[in-house]
């Protein structure tokens, strides 16, 4: 590959136009390096080029969201860069948002590589880290040169699809991929010594450190359940005998959506479970123990309930990741709105 | 209670005409193993098939893998409670055949689990595949109940274990290795200034396939409670579950169990290593509260200032992890979890069912959900199609060439919790 292309994103500040009263300073694109970028130019020397530079106010794309981001990238998009450089905005908070925002678009739209740098208490970080590659930095400017310095290597590796190495080693913020290696030491011996520097008070460090956990609040009670429309979901994998859709045992890549109009009852001989998790005999003897049919249509008749929707959505919980399992439910759920349901009981096992 | 493990190096196993141990070479009557399996009347057949190193072997589906061992000085047998009398074990001389491995396949209970490669990239993943393995392949009865059908596998597999092990009685050992267990009180005065340390291992109890038994009693109806590490060198914990593979402690492992052996490697140095909790994990809320309560009081108890914490499994355990966890960080004492991750295939989700702060030190045995391919092999031993509904697997697994994509999460061993592995996973 020859010299890399680089297009670079940078704000009104960087540009030398103005601080917040030049922030409604609407896309431009110059030939070239300007600010920051002449830093990034010395340190590619032969390999690579920053080609242009486009310059937004960071009130304007914030503001202006949809028109701005098409606006850069139509920009970016003539002079068919290799890579695009967002920043580094440090700790400005609307400059990092729209160097993460911006960033992401280009990659998705151009199918490019791209690459910024924050402070770590930017917003943007948070917001945009797990979709693009953003290097740690410094929280003003004065961190400048130390930024371009970490930047620059992963911006050449990136250019040149190189294999991208662990946060710690290229400078990024952790993306949040887990991915596997092989250790020097086996586990017990990396847990028995991680124990004795934690007793001795030593600095150690944790293999996985604990996500924030997405609590979800309960919604209010439903007003009148003797009205309400109820539905039956399950992470229980109840599915017709024969697992028709062929939903797996452990990490499940799809959910079902089964009829049970006219169902009373769910017996040995027209349900089972996917499930590989739990024991199942209990489930497949009487699927009802598991996605409570009969009890619903008791209820149902008794008046109890309004009314059992005709469809019940059904997945195995067991090794499905949350990400996937929330995707599944962001989908039906709107089904469910869209059928007029009011509650719906989730079972899991 | 002292006890000395006698290794007898094995490295490699033949059939031939009589059982014994030679020139560390295994020697298997193959009829007389096949005839003393066959006893169970819940067998329908019994064969008998030897992997080794490096062949062009896959064995799927794995019910359990057991280390040959016997007792040749000290009160009990080998299984206490299973296949010998209920008599405690972990004091005197056990005889290992180190290198050897009885490994039981044929039709398993539900879904068929696990995959062990003798070689190629499935081979880096399991333990197995460096072990001269007998592997078993018995076939149930038609219409055997579930419970009866694992039970018949789990016994045979101990079995021939402990016939294998019969031959390394009189043999003697390459190496010669001590452990030590005092009473507490004087374990605290032989080493006043170390930090004291206790080892929490949680059992997998969830039920069928699912199971654990410790001195022959199913972990579900048990409480937590101590026991002594050299116990578990012997055989007072088995294995009674291997769905999803990846993370469930064989017998082989329990005997062999890595926080243990690496606890004493350290005990008398930097820690002094006073004993082991095993706890459960059910699957009942009320359970979960119980168990864990306990561990942490029996921690307290024990006035230790710092445990290793194993799960067994994932997801559901995961609540038992995080209950046992955050109890034991609440009583002043300091911990290390070692647990696998499921953070999808593209490993972008959060890896465990249950999270909290007070977890500050984890140790993990890689994501589970991780896809790998492993090319195809020149022998089955046992059901290749087996392979598109097991954990881990799904629709397309088993390539037209043989050649199988699937998740970490098929593979017997590939994220073990107790620390088997030096497969880990880090944030990218």
């Amino acid at each position: 590959m020859g010299k890399v292309r680089i297009v670079h994103y940078i704000n009104q500040f960087f540009a030398g136009i103005g601080g917040e009263e030049k922030a409604d300073y609407k896309p431009e694109v110059r030939e070239g390096v300007v600010g920051p970028g002449m830093e990034f130019n010395k340190k590619f020397g032969d390999d690579a080029e920053i080609v242009a530079t486009i310059i937004c106010g960071d009130s304007y794309f914030n503001e202006n969201l949809d028109e701005a981001k098409a606006e850069v990238i139509e920009m970016v998009k003539k002079y068919n860069p290799d890579l695009f450089i967002a920043g580094p905005a440090f700790n400005a908070g609307r400059y990092g948002v729209a160097c993460g925002a911006i960033a992401e678009a280009v990659e998705e739209e151009l199918k490019i590589p791209v690459l910024s740098g924050m402070y770590i208490e930017n917003p943007g970080a948070d917001m945009f880290k797990s979709s693009v590659y953003i290097v740690s930095t410094k929280n003003s400017a004065a961190g400048m040169r130390h930024a371009v310095k970490t930047m620059a290597p992963l911006a050449l590796k990136l250019a040149k699809g190189e294999a991208i190495g662990a946060p710690d080693a290229e400078g990024y913020i952790p993306r949040g991929i887990r991915k596997n290696y092989f250790a020097e030491k086996r586990g017990a011996q990396r847990a028995v010594e991680m124990l004795i520097k934690k007793l001795k008070g030593e600095t150690y460090i944790t293999e996985y450190p604990m996500p924030d956990f997405d609590r979800v609040e309960p919604n209010p009670a439903v007003k009148d359940i003797t009205k309400a429309k109820i539905a039956l979901v399950t992470s229980g994998g109840v599915v017709p005998k024969g697992n028709p859709d062929h939903i797996e045992a452990s990490s499940a890549s799809k959910y079902g959506k089964y009829s049970i109009a006219g169902v009373d009852d769910l017996t040995e001989e027209t349900y089972e479970t996917a499930h590989g998790g739990y024991d199942p005999i209990y489930c497949n003897q009487d699927s009802d123990r598991v996605l409570p049919v009969d009890v619903l249509r008791d209820l149902e008749k008794e008046g109890k309930i309004g009314k059992l929707h005709d469809f019940f959505y059904t997945t195995t919980g067991n090794g499905t990741g949350v990400k996937i399992s929330k995707s599944f439910a962001e989908t039906f759920s709107k089904e469910l709105v869209a059928d007029g349901v009011d509650a719906v009981v989730l079972t899991s096992t | 209670m002292h006890l000395e493990l006698g290794n007898i190096f094995i490295n490699d196993v033949q059939f031939g005409s009589q059982t014994k141990v030679e020139n560390k070479t295994l020697y298997v009557n193959k009829e007389e193993l096949i005839t003393l399996i066959s006893e169970d009347e819940h067998l329908k057949s019994v064969d008998v098939e030897l992997a080794k190193p490096g062949e062009s072997i896959r064995i799927t589906p794995v019910k359990d893998v057991i280390e040959p061992r016997v007792k040749v000085a000290g009160s009990g047998g080998i299984f206490p409670g299973v296949l010998t009398k209920v008599d405690t074990v972990g004091a005197g001389r056990t005889h290992v055949l180190k290198g050897a491995a009885v490994v039981t396949t044929g039709k398993v209970v539900g879904f068929q689990e696990g995959i062990i490669d003798m070689t190629g990239t499935g081979a880096e993943y399991t333990p197995f595949s460096k072990l001269n393995n007998v592997v078993l392949i018995c076939q149930p009865v038609d219409d055997i109940k579930p419970h009866d059908h694992e039970r018949a596998l789990r016994m045979a597999g101990l079995k021939a274990a402990e016939y294998f092990g019969k031959a390394g009685k009189d043999i003697e050992p390459d190496e010669v290795l001590s452990f030590e267990t005092l009473p507490l009180l004087k374990s605290i005065e032989k080493y006043p200034k170390l930090p004291k340390v206790a080892y929490v291992q949680m059992l997998q109890s969830q039920g069928l396939l699912h199971d654990t038994y410790v001195y022959g009693v199913d972990a579900k109806q048990t409480l937590p409670t101590l026991i002594k590490p050299t116990e578990l060198m012997d055989g007072a914990i088995i294995s009674g579950n291997c769905v999803s593979a990846c993370d469930k402690n064989t017998t082989y492992h329990h005997l062999n169990n890595p926080i243990v052996q690496d606890l004493f490697k350290q005990h008398g140095k930097e820690i002094n290593f006073v004993g082991v909790i095993i706890t459960n994990e059910n699957v009942f809320l009320a359970d979960k509260q119980r168990s864990s309560n306990w561990t942490a009081d029996l921690a307290e108890y024990l006035g230790v200032e710092g445990v290793v914490v194993s799960q067994e499994g994932f997801g559901n355990p995961d609540t038992d992890l995080i209950m046992n966890c955050k109890k034991i960080e609440e009583k002043g004492i300091k911990t290390v979890i070692v647990t696998d991750e499921y953070a999808g295939r593209n490993g972008a989700s959060q890896s465990l069912a249950d999270a909290d702060p007070k977890a500050d030190a984890v140790v993990t045995g890689g994501n589970a959900n991780e896809v790998i391919k492993l090319p195809p092999m020149e022998k089955i031993i046992g059901d290749l199609s087996i392979v598109n509904t097991i954990a881990g697997g799904f629709d397309g697994s088993v390539q037209k060439d043989g050649s199988l994509v699937v998740e970490l999460q098929t593979i017997t061993g590939a994220t073990n919790e107790l620390g088997f592995n030096k497969l880990t996973a880090k944030g990218f």
